[in-house]
């Protein structure tokens, strides 16, 4: 079968993963009703990449894949971070020293009404 | 004969599972590129907030749960595969694909809702991204239920017992990014 021959684990580890899994969803939802957001970003999001983290480590088995296809899932996260660096100022910025986007504005006033 | 991709190994990793790994790679900078525009425009626009409050986070996380539990089913699947457990392994497939059909359904039921409220693709750019993230993510779900409807009935006879870890690479990413989109669509408001 497969060479994940270090992967195998007794089927409770898995439900015990699961469980944890559970326990995280709950925490994602309870904490944003605080309506703090400070709280809301690290139960919500903090928390959505330790659950995507543990499905990746235990159920994808990444721990025990070869390191280059780690790196190859790590290149395409820097890829995603290198487009969100790229276009983050033009989309979320509105006007600069020297540039002003007015049809934005426009948009976002026809939104609005 | 059997496929090149059950007998051979390139790099150290059998053909197939490389392959799902490209899969997944792409998928990274298709599910990435679209979540990070949607970041970007969120941060952009704080009048979304009266939009993404509109969904309702109770279906979120239902189907959250129903996709987590189809994970673990699907990974039970894969450990019965390695034990040479090929009907156990349909099996938990079988669960797996249950999972995705709830899922389909909730999604459908939930659609209908807003859009008999009057939010549809066109309404304004928040319901643009909210039905193009959720969409493409619900037709990965499809997909994978039909492949691995494949996959069962192949294990079910004990044969290409290799592409049930295959198809639960691909599942479990597919349950990686709705872990992401439950927090953007339904939790910030």
């Amino acid at each position: 079968m497969s060479d994940h021959a270090e992967a195998h684990h007794d089927d409770s580890h898995y439900w015990k993963v699961y469980f944890i899994l559970l326990a995280l969803l709950v925490v994602s939802i309870i904490g944003p009703l605080l309506e703090i957001r400070a709280v809301t970003l690290i139960t919500a999001f903090g928390v959505a990449l330790v659950k995507a983290f543990l499905v990746a480590k235990n159920f994808m088995h990444l721990n025990v894949e070869k390191q280059y296809v780690v790196y190859l899932m790590a290149t395409m996260l820097v890829f995603m971070l290198l487009f969100f660096a790229g276009a983050a100022p033009d989309v979320m910025k509105w006007e600069g020293d020297n540039w002003v986007k007015p049809f934005v504005a426009q948009e976002s006033h026809v939104e609005h009404h | 004969m059997r496929p090149i991709a059950t007998t051979r190994s390139a790099a150290g990793v059998p053909t197939g599972r490389l392959a799902v790994w490209w899969v997944v790679a792409s998928e990274i900078v298709i599910f990435g590129g679209l979540l990070a525009s949607y970041i970007m425009q969120r941060l952009a626009h704080d009048e979304w907030a009266e939009q993404a409050a509109v969904t309702d986070w109770r279906i979120g996380g239902f189907n959250t749960l129903v996709l987590l539990s189809s994970s673990l089913s699907a990974v039970l699947g894969h450990q019965a595969a390695e034990r040479g457990d090929g009907k156990r392994a349909a099996k938990m497939l079988y669960i797996t694909c249950l999972g995705a059909i709830v899922f389909i359904c909730v999604k459908a039921f939930e659609w209908s809702m807003e859009i008999s409220h009057g939010y549809t693709l066109q309404s304004n750019t928040f319901w643009s991204f909210y039905y193009t993230a959720a969409g493409i993510h619900a037709l990965h779900v499809i997909a994978g239920a039909i492949i691995m409807l494949i996959v069962a009935a192949d294990a079910k006879k004990n044969l290409e017992l290799h592409r049930v870890e295959l198809i639960g690479i691909y599942w479990h990413f597919v349950d990686i990014v709705w872990i992401f989109l439950f927090p953007l669509l339904y939790i910030a408001k």
